[in-house]
């Protein structure tokens, strides 16, 4: 909360410190570097006095020697407060708690996924807890199955209250809940079943033991310590949430959150933890193929083999084309860019996505707004969203919305005198009050729990939009909408003018420019004068900004090229153009193009139809940079080397240029050449150099190792193979090292591999890398944010945004997109977890659609759309909007198509 | 002897319906109230008397009342809370009052809601008690027919809705942060203090929680005066207090007495002493989570039950005598505070269960020479402060006192490995 950090001296065992006086003592005396062991209290959940092991010794004044015991997270900071941590008494009481706490745990450490990074094992032996005194029987419980995602072990539980806290009262799940009382209190679910929160993979790292673990680790455990893990940012959609990746033997093994007080603080959405498994599938492209020959295999040979081939088709009579990816980085993109030249680049994006990103992009650049993050997003106290479900879009951006819908009342309530921190006192205070939220969308969102929802049309929500946007700027309104959401209109603008800090939000995802250019006109209208407007624009993929700052020409513009049969080869980039094009279209350029390269990871309908496919890197593998909805720009790093035969696409690209002779290439030999290369041409995206240190950094002549301190056995991992130790890898593009030796101590915050501090072996480290509890990372948070429009407004978005170009206006019925957050994301389903999540594919109508048409819940009905013929089962609903049927983005759905288009729709069966 | 509260009540006898409570002189002090004092009249009043709380806190009344904030900006609505989850064992004073003479609480609750000006009234009674919740819906409805209750009371515009809520209980409930959870459809565990009822209380908003017997005084003090209600009170208190007895005394129950009344004069005179081969040992003056005594000449009220090591609690007396094991007895104690912890705060739960486990296997000729010191840490370390509510030190009151006073007798069952009662 942006409030005046007013400060106060305390008294820690007689010497005085500086601590901030909003706060209470634990969190003071954490910041100040002391430790104090605890468990329930967590930066982000705040206080609840529950657990009773952060006790110290409280005196009244100089002269008190006896003081009394008292909870650090109860107790507010004062000016003068004296206290004492190593109080003989205090320890004494801390050793109880953790006594009483381990009497009934099981002791299963050995075979316990938690063991090595537990908050648990870390505060007993901080407490010095070592002699056990309780003879009697421990309790014991049954264990859930909570789904694919979260593994249950109630018998291990501490009762710290941490779960429920942070899955009911942070995440607003309603599925999981405290049971019973006494020591026989039950965390888990009314019965056996799937966790329902999209964010429920947190409560792996919230639960301070192993109750809840990660069920997708576990089902190719390894120890943590042996773990290599690197810096890197989730792929799954457009908020760049920091994670940290772990390998072991070839295999990713699991995600971890890598704290970024503006991006994602303490938490991650399940798609984007659980999703990491597409890079151990099966199916993945791990070898060369050309079509007529088969796999290739021997890396020098291939790589030699296909250097030729690629040189041939790009240099050879037919001209090139190149199609980029929204989920390559930067570099991999501009790599391309320099292959085939900037005039043959295109963009690997469905034409009204791509029209839509670079609108919104152009919104950004315009300002006033600032584009939000995700942390600016939290602590909104008005929010809008137009036409965007987020939670399905870009998860994480629901859960800091839904800190945004209690910010109003919470600040209420602090300024009332109860500090934010007290977490059971706001509660109580707050109860249900929520602050202003309002979706408008066309299907029933999650978020219409904290919010009043509207279901509309794209058409209906850029007019209630734009409504909007005129109230605030005090122009009339042009009567085109009806009386209830004329005056739903009123109440959002005034309760959009009335806040401090109010946010817009929109999206590319939900498919119409008018919807963008209303929730742009509402921005600007609200960042008249002093108050600051938030601007949120969801983009649909990891990189979706980030080619559109490099700027590439329309996908249609690159199919007509080829159809034309201007251009022959078209070397395609991370993509799966049947994601992008119609089956049918995509079929006709795949007859018509001479030569398909496709550089990829993950097998898809273009790897059938490439003629030759190139085995790319994914993220765990390769290093690169991605621009996030933000604008921010990120660097990810390499976890392990490529398999063998497999490269990074930047790495391949590069070298096909060479090989074709381009002269622009010759310098791009490694990451920082290509970094170096786009900061030269793109003065807007200059500010990627400084997302992380170069690969020549250094600290005292070290690199920053992957490996831990504690991991064990290194020599003797190829033992079967060759006694002696090899040399690890080398990294000739970062700062990192495959190794466990380098650097000790904490490195840049692009850096950190992992958060690990002698003593502090649980997540909960995470407390010594910040400046401050909960504040930035010590040298700042990661990342570099690229887009800072003007303050002052610019021209070109009028309150009156032209209507004409609202998509889908003509005959008949409108069909629009329904994003899901398992299912929609091209990645992430290949993770047999989340596959497993994946709803069954229907058509949402509304029943006074579904009467106009004839049409009955479950009847099988088939779509004809752009060209394309669907079937699909319709769920008759309420939740959807009159005037528009939804169609799931997910396979079998509308995968292809470029939603919203209008269609026919006919019963082909009745159930 | 003036005994207020209790003078309407007959035992065996249904209590008085409106018409007889208005004959014998009931509502004359809401009509006196609502009609004649100004809010703030009627809490300086009660202030003035001295009434302290009588559910075991013994909190000055009128002080309590003054926390609320007054005036037209203070938040809204107000609540009232009657605490009648009277689950401390041993104690059954505010079911004698609820079905003895319920109109004398609906007085009570009109009079102090109107003193804080509070707009919403719950009773919150204990499942258990389900003749007092009929009582009371039954007197709640009287009063709101004949404009005693609910809106525009005696057409002074004032409006108290009373709501009688039977809860499924917990001795948690008792604590009034945990009533109040539990009235917000929570789970029953207390909240964080401060903020304090008065400031955040129900839904948030200032709420009142006060005892049955607390209230029951009201009407008296509005009718009589403060002066009368502090000369009633043998001790300068304030008040007469319904004393308990249960234990093999001769004659237990219930009797209203002034505040101050001696131990022995209540052992001896009115419960008639011990039965006929039993020997008085010592006695939990205040309910289950006070400490025991073996003082019988103490006058028990607030002042003086502290001189000797315990507090009057609820005034409801146990008295163990000298066939009964003490350790059988605390152990019977602690169970019950065991099973009653909510589960929050670690001392408590894994405290309270540990302590039970230890007693019972001392009990059954299980224990070991260390389980006292075991014993003595937990009493160390259940103390107020260290828990986040009043539930765990209470429990180790019994426990405490028990191993000062009675060593002797754990030891027995320790060294003979067997319940020497047995």
């Amino acid at each position: 909360m942006p409030v005046e950090v007013s400060r106060a001296t305390i008294f820690v065992e007689g010497k005085p410190f500086e601590a901030s006086a909003t706060t209470n003592l634990l969190d003071a005396c954490l910041s100040l570097g002391f430790d104090i062991p605890y468990f329930c209290w967590h930066p982000a959940l705040g206080s609840a006095g529950a657990c009773r092991l952060c006790a110290v010794k409280k005196f009244a004044n100089e002269k008190d020697a006896r003081g009394r015991i008292v909870m650090s997270c109860m107790e507010p900071v004062v000016d003068g407060l004296r206290i004492s941590i190593d109080d003989p008494q205090a320890r004494e009481f801390r050793a109880s708690v953790l006594e009483w706490l381990m009497a009934s745990h099981p002791h299963d450490c050995p075979v316990c996924d938690e063991g090595g990074e537990c908050h648990l094992q870390d505060m007993t032996v901080m407490t010095g807890h070592v002699y056990r005194q309780y003879r009697f029987k421990k309790r014991t419980h049954r264990s859930q199955d909570l789904g694919p995602f979260v593994n249950h072990e109630m018998n291990r539980c501490i009762q710290c209250y941490r779960c429920t806290r942070f899955y009911r009262d942070y995440a607003g799940g309603g599925d999981l809940a405290e049971f019973a009382s006494r020591d026989r209190l039950f965390y888990g679910r009314h019965e056996d079943g799937v966790l329902e929160s999209p964010f429920s993979g947190n409560l792996v790292e919230v639960c301070p033991t192993g109750v809840f673990t990660d069920k997708t680790f576990k089902r190719h455990f390894t120890r943590k310590w042996d773990l290599a893990t690197a810096p890197s940012v989730c792929v799954h959609c457009s908020l760049g949430c920091n994670t940290i990746p772990g390998e072991r033997y070839g295999t990713l093994r699991r995600i971890r959150n890598r704290y970024n007080s503006r991006v994602n603080g303490y938490f991650l959405c399940d798609r984007g933890r659980f999703g990491y498994e597409f890079v151990n599938d099966a199916k993945r492209i791990r070898k060369a193929r050309l079509a007529g020959h088969g796999s290739t295999d021997g890396d020098d040979e291939t790589r030699e083999f296909l250097l030729r081939r690629a040189a041939e088709a790009v240099a050879g009579p037919h001209q090139a084309i190149g199609i980029g990816s929204p989920r390559a980085s930067l570099e991999a993109n501009f790599a391309l860019r320099e292959l085939v030249g900037a005039g043959r680049f295109y963009a690997g994006v469905a034409d009204n996505e791509w029209r839509l990103t670079e609108l919104a992009l152009k919104i950004l650049r315009g300002g006033p707004a600032r584009p939000a993050s995700l942390a600016d997003v939290r602590l909104s106290d008005a929010v809008l969203v137009l036409g965007e479900d987020v939670t399905n879009t870009a998860p994480l951006l629901d859960l800091a919305l839904r800190q945004a819908a209690r910010r109003g009342p919470v600040e209420a309530v602090v300024k009332a005198g109860t500090p934010d921190w007290h977490a059971l006192a706001v509660t109580d205070l707050v109860q249900d009050a929520r602050g202003p939220v309002f979706v408008a969308a066309t299907h029933r969102t999650a978020l219409a729990a904290v919010a009043e929802e509207f279901l509309l049309t794209p058409d209906e929500t850029a007019r209630l939009g734009f409504a909007v946007a005129r109230r605030i700027a005090g122009e009339a309104s042009p009567g085109d909408l009806p009386p209830e959401l004329e005056s739903a209109a009123a109440r959002i603008a005034r309760a959009l003018q009335a806040a401090d800090r109010p946010l817009v939000v929109a999206g590319v995802c939900g498919g119409d420019p008018a919807v963008l250019r209303a929730a742009a006109a509402a921005a600007r209208a609200l960042s008249n004068g002093k108050r600051k407007a938030g601007l949120f624009l969801v983009f649909p993929e990891s990189n979706s900004v980030g080619l559109a700052l490099l700027g590439a020409g329309s996908l249609k513009d690159g199919i007509d090229r080829v159809m034309s049969g201007e251009a022959g080869t078209a070397i395609i980039l991370e993509n799966d153009l049947y994601r992008r094009l119609p089956a049918g279209a995509a079929d006709r350029f795949f007859d018509k193009c001479r030569s398909a390269i496709l550089l990829d990871h993950v097998h898809h309908a273009t790897a059938e139809r490439a003629g030759l496919v190139v085995p790319a890197a994914t993220f765990a593998e390769s290093e690169g940079t991605l621009v996030n909805a933000e604008g921010r720009a990120q660097r990810f790093f390499k976890v392990c080397p490529p398999p063998r035969g497999v490269r990074e696409s930047w790495r391949w690209l590069c070298d096909f240029a060479r090989a074709a002779g381009r002269r622009e290439a010759a310098g791009l030999r490694n990451l920082d050449d290509l970094i170096l290369a786009i900061a030269a041409e793109f003065p807007e995206l200059a500010g990627i150099r400084e997302a992380a240190p170069p690969a020549g950094f250094r600290i005292h002549g070290s690199k920053v190792p992957r490996e831990s301190q504690r991991s064990s056995g290194r020599t003797s991992i190829h033992a079967e193979a060759d006694v002696r130790e090899g040399a690890p890898p080398l990294d000739l593009d970062s700062p990192l090292a495959f190794s466990m030796e380098g650097a000790p101590g904490i490195p840049p915050s692009p850096l950190i591999p992992r958060f690990w501090r002698p003593g502090w072996n649980s997540v909960q480290s995470v407390n010594k890398y910040q400046a401050g509890i909960g504040g930035p990372l010590r040298d700042g948070d990661p990342g570099r944010r690229l887009i800072e429009p003007p303050a002052s407004t610019s021209p070109g978005f009028s309150v009156d945004g032209p209507r004409a170009e609202t998509v889908g206006a003509g005959e008949g019925l409108l069909f629009v997109p329904v994003y899901q957050i398992f299912g929609s994301e091209e990645l992430s389903v290949r993770a047999p977890a989340v596959a497993s999540l994946i709803p069954k594919p229907v058509l949402l109508l509304h029943p006074d659609d579904a009467v106009m048409l004839g049409i009955g819940s479950g009847d099988r009905v088939e779509l004809e759309v752009q060209g394309e013929t669907l079937s699909l089962p319709a769920k008759i609903t309420a939740e959807m909007c009159r005037g528009a049927a939804g169609v799931p983005v997910a396979p079998s759905g509308a995968l292809g198509l470029d939603l919203p288009a209008r269609g026919k729709i006919r019963t082909v069966r009745k159930p | 002897m003036e005994r207020p509260l209790t003078q309407n009540i007959r035992p065996g006898e249904e209590p008085l319906d409106l018409k007889g409570y208005e004959a014998a002189g009931g509502y004359r002090a809401a009509r006196k109230a609502l009609l004649s004092m100004a809010p703030q009249d009627v809490t300086a009043l009660v202030k003035a008397s001295g009434l302290r709380g009588r559910g075991g806190a013994g909190f000055p009344t009128g002080q309590k009342w003054e926390f609320l904030p007054m005036g037209p900006d203070a938040p809204r609505p107000k609540y009232l809370c009657c605490n009648a989850d009277e689950m401390e064992p041993g104690t059954f004073k505010d079911r004698l009052l609820m079905e003895g003479d319920p109109h004398q609480l609906v007085e009570a609750l009109i009079l102090t809601a109107y003193a804080v000006q509070a707009e919403v009234c719950y009773v919150f009674v204990r499942w258990a008690y389900a003749k007092s919740a009929r009582l009371l819906e039954k007197a709640v409805a009287e009063a709101v027919e004949a404009g005693l209750a609910g809106r525009n009371i005696l057409g002074t515009g004032f409006n108290l809705d009373i709501r009688v809520h039977s809860s499924a209980g917990r001795y948690m409930c008792g604590e009034e942060t945990g009533l109040l959870n539990a009235l917000e459809g929570r789970r029953a565990s207390p909240r964080a203090k401060p903020p304090f009822p008065p400031v955040s209380g129900l839904f948030g908003k200032p709420t009142l929680v006060d005892n049955v017997e607390t209230l029951c005084s009201v009407p008296h003090i509005v009718n009589n005066g403060a002066d009368w209600f502090r000369r009633l009170s043998l001790t300068g208190e304030g008040g007469t207090k319904i004393y308990g007895m249960s234990g093999r005394v001769k004659r237990p129950g219930a009797w209203e007495l002034p505040l101050g009344t001696r131990v022995r004069e209540i052992l001896e005179v009115h419960a008639g002493g011990m039965k006929e081969g039993y020997a008085f040992r010592a006695l939990l003056p205040g309910g289950a989570s006070t400490d025991f005594q073996v003082e019988l000449d103490v006058d028990l009220d607030f002042t003086h039950e502290p001189l000797v090591g315990s507090r009057l609690g609820t005034g409801t007396s146990i008295v163990l005598d000298d066939r009964t094991c003490p350790v059988g007895f605390v152990l019977n104690i602690e169970r019950f505070m065991a099973r009653e912890s909510c589960g929050w705060c670690t001392p408590c739960w894994s405290g309270l269960a540990w302590i039970v486990k230890t007693l019972e296997a001392i009990e059954q000729g299980q224990g070991r020479p260390e389980d006292l010191e075991i014993l003595d840490r937990h009493v160390r370390d259940l103390a107020p402060g260290h828990t986040f509510c009043a539930l765990a030190p209470g429990a180790v009151e019994p426990l405490g006192s028990a191993l000062r006073l009675f060593r002797e007798d754990f030891e027995r069952h320790i060294k003979e490995g067997r319940c020497p009662w047995k």
